[in-house]
């Protein structure tokens, strides 16, 4: 299993993630920026994009996906996003209170609207994708390279 | 309602045969159906933002459990002491029941919450945060701590996850770690 695991699946896997991998990846980002519009937000948007890499590494391997997202890039986008939410909640300070809404609220249904919403659901999707991506990598990769070892 | 009463009985079954079954892979999949039938009954209960994160984090969960559980035989144990383990499972089931039948006659009617502060977010929702989904007005406004607390508890999950799975110990100062180890 860790051999083939850690080339990818078959051609018609491969071919069909091409495909596919890029429009996971959009709706992802579209579900995230929506988030103070319709359905959805900063959690679901942010583990669709880190299913979206996920998918790239089962069908691609490892190294494919580790190209287009390193370990580096995944621990710096988790703990950005979580200074980023707190530096959001912490600028409140300059009209008032933490977590004030400080930013123009805009006219209602339109994308630039809601004050800091949009900005904290971004903040939370890159927590929540980087966090879920480096949890799936520790807790699959990991156990198969341990057991390459013991062999 | 119908509907809804014909999902629950599906998860139901659904976990039951997860309980039931030898097989771990077939345990979760059956695991994976509830959690779908369960974001069809947050859809049918007009709650979509969690639907969704229901559904996609049941994806996660299922990819996870299925690359985790692939192949592995877990050892499962049933030793003695059948009789002590099965009259606490009665005891406390018995007590879990009566206190359920206690707490729902307290609960108001399905349906029909009680709206003291809701209405509030409800009505003052979209003039006050600006944002069109009163759900997202919520959850980063008007409870935003609630938020900060769930991003601080993930975080410390996926340490805590990086933690425990990793191979090698603290390095020492000067000390080369092969990249493929860490």
């Amino acid at each position: 299993m860790s051999k083939e695991h850690q080339a990818g699946m078959s051609l018609i896997v491969k071919t069909i993630t091409r495909l596919t991998v890029g429009l996971i990846l959009l709706y992802g980002i579209y579900i995230l920026l929506h988030g103070h519009i319709s359905p959805g937000g900063g959690f679901a948007g942010g583990v669709i994009v880190a299913l979206s890499f996920i998918h790239l590494m089962l069908a691609y391997g490892k190294e494919m996906a580790f190209k287009k997202l390193s370990k580096g890039a995944a621990s710096f986008l988790e703990s950005g996003g979580a200074i980023m939410f707190l530096l959001i909640a912490l600028s409140g300070f300059s009209g008032g209170y933490f977590f004030l809404n400080f930013i123009n609220k805009g006219e209602p249904f339109r994308l630039f609207s809601a004050g800091i919403i949009p900005l904290c659901n971004i903040a939370i999707s890159f927590k929540v994708g980087a966090g879920l991506f480096a949890i799936f990598v520790a807790l699959v990769l990991l156990k198969t390279n341990s057991k390459e070892k013991e062999r | 309602m119908i509907e809804l009463y014909i999902l629950l009985i599906f998860m139901i079954i659904g976990a039951i045969v997860a309980i039931e079954v030898k097989d771990l892979l077939s345990s979760v999949v059956a695991v994976g159906a509830v959690g779908l039938g369960l974001s069809i009954a947050f859809l049918i209960l007009k709650a979509p933002d969690v639907a969704i994160t229901q559904l996609v984090v049941e994806i996660l969960c299922l990819i996870i459990l299925i690359r985790a559980t692939l192949k592995k035989d877990l050892p499962f144990s049933t030793s003695g002491r059948w009789f002590f383990n099965s009259l606490i499972t009665a005891g406390f089931l018995t007590i879990f029941l009566f206190m359920a039948a206690e707490a729902l006659q307290q609960l108001p009617k399905f349906g029909q919450p009680i709206m003291r502060v809701a209405s509030t977010y409800l009505q003052q929702g979209l003039s006050e945060t600006g944002a069109a989904n009163l759900v997202s007005s919520v959850i980063l406004d008007f409870r935003a701590y609630d938020t900060l607390g769930e991003a601080t508890v993930l975080f410390t999950a996926v340490i805590g996850v990086l933690t425990l799975v990793r191979r090698i110990g603290r390095k020492k100062i000067g000390e080369k770690v092969k990249a493929e180890d860490e």
